[in-house]
């Protein structure tokens, strides 16, 4: 049997093929970010790869070194058959790995505590500092099912796929979703951090460079996903106020209905501008009560505070207790298969089948209204109208 | 004229509409799969194999039979989950600007939820336990299981879960709520249709079928070894079997219970899991990732056990540092339990709980590390023939690390908040998987066919099936770490930046290279066989270390004459370096479990209980269900369990397997 000289070739080929890609272009948005959150957190990326170079580089050399000289066919080679402990050896093996886990454990442990999300910022870039007296710009940032809707609470505005942020100030992101779970994801300014219904989280981050930026949501959350992209707009001041002032101008209101209106699954949505927000929108959105009649969350728990807590095990309806009208359930909830009568049980078709109106079909194969591109409309269940189109 | 309401009563919600009639791909594939299928039954049929295949395969108890099954499965499936794989790498080659390529969401989001639950559930369980099966019984010296029938039970509720999978390509659809059906987006209010019914019932079926596997190889570890074989003694790869079992045991049923909890969120309208009255979706996350990490250690622990026998055996050397192997393996498996958090640091925990996953995670590199570092020095004064194993060996060494080393990136939450759910974590996992599980599975496969079989398999497709797997993972994985780096994240269907095309495109050729590995396997396989006489080989081709080498290849049904006393830890080597005789005379009866059909049965329930509840066929369901009640019952009252190999028997197998062997 020949022996095989193949871990050289494919050493090179793999210091090759990332150098070759990056000619393509690494200017990438995590690498070359504008903001100083993302720009720590690339830091962190090389520090880390820094360290464990120290010991990847020399096992991949060694597993080489190995291979290539103890191969069965080099005669002069030590072969020593017995060769299976030595203590001391033994101790580097566990002492090399561990050294560098303590370091890099040290810095997990501080970068953690002051890149935390729920954390202020305490610097606005390397070389500038926070200014005590100004607040951070407040905005309320909701995923819909599929768009972003961002709430200005500071100058009553909204707007929908369109994020403008005046450059090195601090913003605070307050953040819940409607339905599915999403991660609000700007790369450029910082790290990911996920939207829930029913949650609220938070995100502090600057943006330290003017520019057209991208973001999304970074979480599968359904057919309408990929284009759940919105642009960021990095302004200076002059610019941010200018922006407000002609969204406030400009915009339509976004009220209840307005707002009930947006909720519905959409897909691929341009810009949207509001002049105007109904009050504490943002809060009853993740409270689960902008419909009318609904219970919001507080509202339920104060009253199962009251009830000395947990509320009446029996019998166990949402919203029992509260006041005449509110005892609806929160949202058309389908019912449960075991639970349905026989002429509740609706066929089920594949999603294949063409929905489309005028669908040509056979007469014209290659027609792209022969197949929605996405499924917006949820099919009927009982107890739960049918969904419209966004 | 028809009724409705018998209709539904009859068929559920199951119509003619139902199927995919306006899906050319599928019909196309469903076209393929009857003439493949018909062709098979026929050939079957014409050879008169029928009866063949039930006595002698389908309702064995024999260990290596379900463990050879197992691994037919494991590749059956690998062929669909990489055909998946396939379809989306061309869909993101395409889909730029105004391009939306050939999928649609519904289309793309079902092929990347199956690609990642076949891979897992139904590709790199069945192979890993298929290889533990055959081989570790026959490396501890027994003679099977400890459980010899619900061995073969296990294997097939693997394989009716895995018929629903398959069914709901053409009857209905698959989930689209990811590989780990994520709620949200698998909640009933946003998925009513069959897609996480699909998913839950065959996951459901198959998982009650992996736990009691786990149970059976653990009890098997603990109480069959032969003597003299202490825990000390026992080889690597039994040691990393057990351990993975342990888990098995440990995390199946956290799994069983939150798919049981979004079943009942599902059918009987309960909110564990809802957004509205008082659910809460995070909680499933934690649930699932609560079996999701240790899981990986399941898959890639029992492959860390071939690398150490491959490498052991093809430097012609004692593995270094034994001792510290087990205690790094027992470290793995204790610490897999106390890092799950760590898949969703941006879900808002506050920073110490981060930290605390963070940190517990980058401790599992050093144990890991220790293992490399034993292999290392294995090799190190060692003769080592380049044979297909150990080139499968280098290769995940070289593979591994790298990553090892965005695998402990991403295990920095900070880093991790960037990288999360983009493509460089896509690239990572597939970097373990591929780099760890797949390539270690081939290796043992190459490894130990001999045994099975009594011919090694062909080293020149064997070489293209290396290269292609090898250069494929690179060419493929290498500009997916790229993308994720430029900030591009997961299951995006489309994309509007045209200058990444080229990463995807490069992407997809790579595909292209790991199709071409994968064929070579294929026919790697078939040409062995034609060839078989040419690649016949002895009964101990490599030089092996451990007891599996000690009896026949292939090993006859009661695997050794006599039970092997055990003094050494490679034991095989230790007898022949001894030069002890296996002796020719004095044989005993053996006692031998009988085979049944009741695994097969019941399975087969099952599977049509799983069917009839997806489409709220409920007297279907419930009929399956009281036929699986009382077959089960009816099998307690089968006294005709065993019977007895007379010694005869056994002496004329040796006589006949030393006189060939002469």
């Amino acid at each position: 049997m020949p022996t095989h000289p193949a871990p050289l070739t494919r050493l090179a080929r793999l210091a090759l093929i990332p150098l070759l890609l990056c000619v393509a272009g690494c200017q990438g948005a995590v690498l070359d970010p504008a903001g100083d959150i993302a720009l720590q957190q690339r830091n962190l990326i090389y520090a880390s790869v820094g360290l464990m170079l120290l010991i990847i580089l020399p096992v991949m050399i060694l597993t080489v070194v190995f291979a290539w000289r103890y191969r069965a066919g080099n005669k002069e080679a030590t072969y020593d058959p017995h060769f299976d402990h030595s203590t001391s050896l033994e101790l580097i093996i566990w002492s090399a790995p561990l050294l560098i886990i303590i370091a890099l454990g040290a810095l997990t442990w501080s970068s953690t505590h002051l890149l935390d999300p729920f954390r202020p910022l305490n610097r606005i870039s390397a070389t500038k500092a926070v200014d005590p007296k100004q607040k951070p710009l407040l905005v309320q940032v909701v995923s819909l099912d599929w768009k972003w809707l961002f709430i200005y609470p500071e100058f009553g505005i909204a707007t929908v796929n369109e994020l403008a942020l005046p450059v090195d100030r601090q913003v605070r992101f307050d953040m819940t979703s409607t339905n599915m779970m999403n991660t609000f994801y700007a790369p450029t300014m910082a790290g990911m951090v996920y939207t829930m219904p029913g949650m609220r989280s938070t995100l502090h981050a600057v943006l330290n460079r003017q520019g057209d930026y991208e973001g999304m949501s970074a979480n599968y959350s359904g057919a309408g996903f990929s284009y759940m992209r919105f642009k960021l707009r990095g302004l200076d001041d002059a610019a941010f106020t200018r922006w407000v002032g002609e969204v406030k101008g400009r915009g339509a209101a976004l009220d209840t209905a307005n707002y009930l209106k947006l909720e519905k699954p959409s897909e691929q949505v341009p810009v949207m501008h509001f002049g105007s927000v109904a009050p504490a929108l943002f809060q009853r959105i993740y409270e689960r009560c902008v419909t009318p009649n609904t219970p919001c969350m507080s509202e339920i728990m104060a009253r199962d505070n009251a009830a000395g807590g947990g509320g009446e095990p029996n019998p166990m309806q949402a919203g029992e207790g509260m006041p005449a009208g509110r005892q609806s359930i929160p949202r058309g909830k389908p019912e449960g298969g075991l639970m349905k009568d026989t002429d509740e049980i609706t066929p089920v078709p594949h999603n294949s089948k063409p929905r489309l109106p005028g669908a040509p079909g056979s007469t014209d194969p290659g027609s792209p209204r022969n197949r929605d591109l996405t499924f917006l409309s949820q099919p009927a269940t009982p107890g739960q109208p049918r969904a419209a189109h966004g | 004229m028809f009724n409705e309401t018998v209709l539904k009563t009859i068929f559920g919600r199951l119509s003619f509409e139902s199927f995919p009639i306006h899906e050319p791909i599928l019909l196309v594939t469903f076209a393929g799969v009857v003439v493949l299928g018909l062709a098979i039954v026929g050939a079957i049929t014409k050879y008169k194999l029928w009866g063949y295949l039930w006595t002698e395969w389908f309702t064995s108890v024999d260990h290596k039979k379900i463990g050879i099954m197992y691994i037919i499965l494991g590749i059956i499936m690998l062929l669909r989950g990489f055909a998946d794989a396939v379809m989306m790498r061309t869909q993101q080659a395409l889909s730029f600007g105004a391009n939306e390529g050939y999928l649609n969401a519904h289309h793309y989001d079902q092929i990347f939820t199956a690609h990642g639950t076949i891979m897992i559930f139904f590709v790199a369980i069945p192979l890993v336990v298929g290889l533990i099966n055959y081989v570790m019984p026959l490396q501890i010296g027994a003679r099977d299981v400890a459980f010899p029938f619900l061995n073969n039970f296990s294997f097939w509720l693997t394989v009716a879960g895995a018929l629903l999978v398959m069914v709901s390509l053409f009857v209905g659809e698959f989930s689209r709520a990811g590989w780990l059906n994520y709620v949200p987006v698998s909640n009933l209010q946003n998925s009513p249709d069959t897609g996480p019914d699909y998913y839950l019932w065959a996951l459901q079926i198959a998982g009650i079928g992996t736990t009691l596997s786990g149970i059976n190889m653990v009890v098997t570890i603990i109480k069959m070894r032969a003597p003299g074989m202490t825990m000390m003694k026992l080889p690597v790869f039994c040691w990393t079997a057990l351990c993975s079992n342990v888990l098995v045991i440990a995390i199946f049923p956290i799994l069983t219970a939150a798919f049981t909890m979004l079943m009942l969120d599902r059918y009987l309208g309960f909110n564990f899991f809802t957004n509205d009255l008082g659910g809460n979706p995070m909680m499933y996350w934690n649930l699932v990732w609560i079996w999701g990490h240790p899981e990986v250690y399941v898959l890639i622990l029992p492959i860390f056990g071939v690398y150490s026998e491959i490498t052991s055996t093809f430097t012609g050397k004692r593995l270094f540092g034994y001792s510290s192997m087990v205690y790094a393996t027992v470290v793995i498996t204790i610490l897999s339990f106390l890092v799950w958090l760590h898949h969703f640091f941006t879900m808002g925990s506050g920073a110490s709980v981060n930290s605390f996953f963070g940190i517990a995670t980058m401790v599992i590199s050093i144990p890991t590390g220790a293992k490399i570092f034993n292999w290392l020095f294995t090799m190190y004064r060692g003769q080592i023939r380049f044979e297909l194993p150990m080139q499968w060996v280098v290769a995940f060494l070289l593979t591994f690390v790298v990553g090892g080393m965005t695998g402990v990136m991403l295990a920095i939450p900070p880093a991790d908040f960037v990288l999360h759910n983009s493509l460089f974590l896509v690239a990572h996992f597939h970097n373990v998987i591929i780099g760890g599980v797949v390539f270690g599975l081939f290796a043992g496969i190459d490894y130990w066919f001999p045994k099975a079989f009594g011919f090694k398999l062909d080293p020149f497709w064997g070489r293209i099936h290396f290269w292609g797997w090898v250069i494929g993972y690179w060419v493929a994985w290498t500009p997916m770490y790229v993308a994720g780096l430029m900030g591009v994240t997961r299951r995006l269907r489309h994309l509007d930046d045209a200058t990444l095309q080229p990463l995807f495109v490069i992407a997809a050729i790579g595909v292209a290279i790991i199709a071409v590995g994968i064929a070579a396997f294929i026919i790697q396989i078939v040409v062995s066989i034609i060839n078989r006489d040419k690649l016949r080989v002895g009964d101990d081709p490599w030089n092996g270390r451990t007891l599996e080498w000690a009896t026949s290849s292939p090993p006859p049904a009661y695997n050794f004459a006599f039970t092997p006393v055990v003094h050494d830890l490679d034991a095989w080597h230790d007898m022949k370096e001894r030069g002890s005789k296996v002796p020719d005379s004095g044989f005993l009866p053996i006692h031998m479990p009988r085979n049944t059909g009741t695994g097969v049965i019941l399975s087969g329930l099952a599977a049509v209980l799983g069917f009839a509840m997806v489409w709220y066929i409920w007297w279907l369901a419930g009929l399956s269900f009281v036929a699986m009640i009382g077959y089960g019952i009816f099998h307690t009252f089968n006294y005709n369990r065993d019977y007895h190999i007379p010694a005869e028997d056994v002496a004329e197998t040796e006589r006949k397997h030393a006189l060939a062997g002469a």
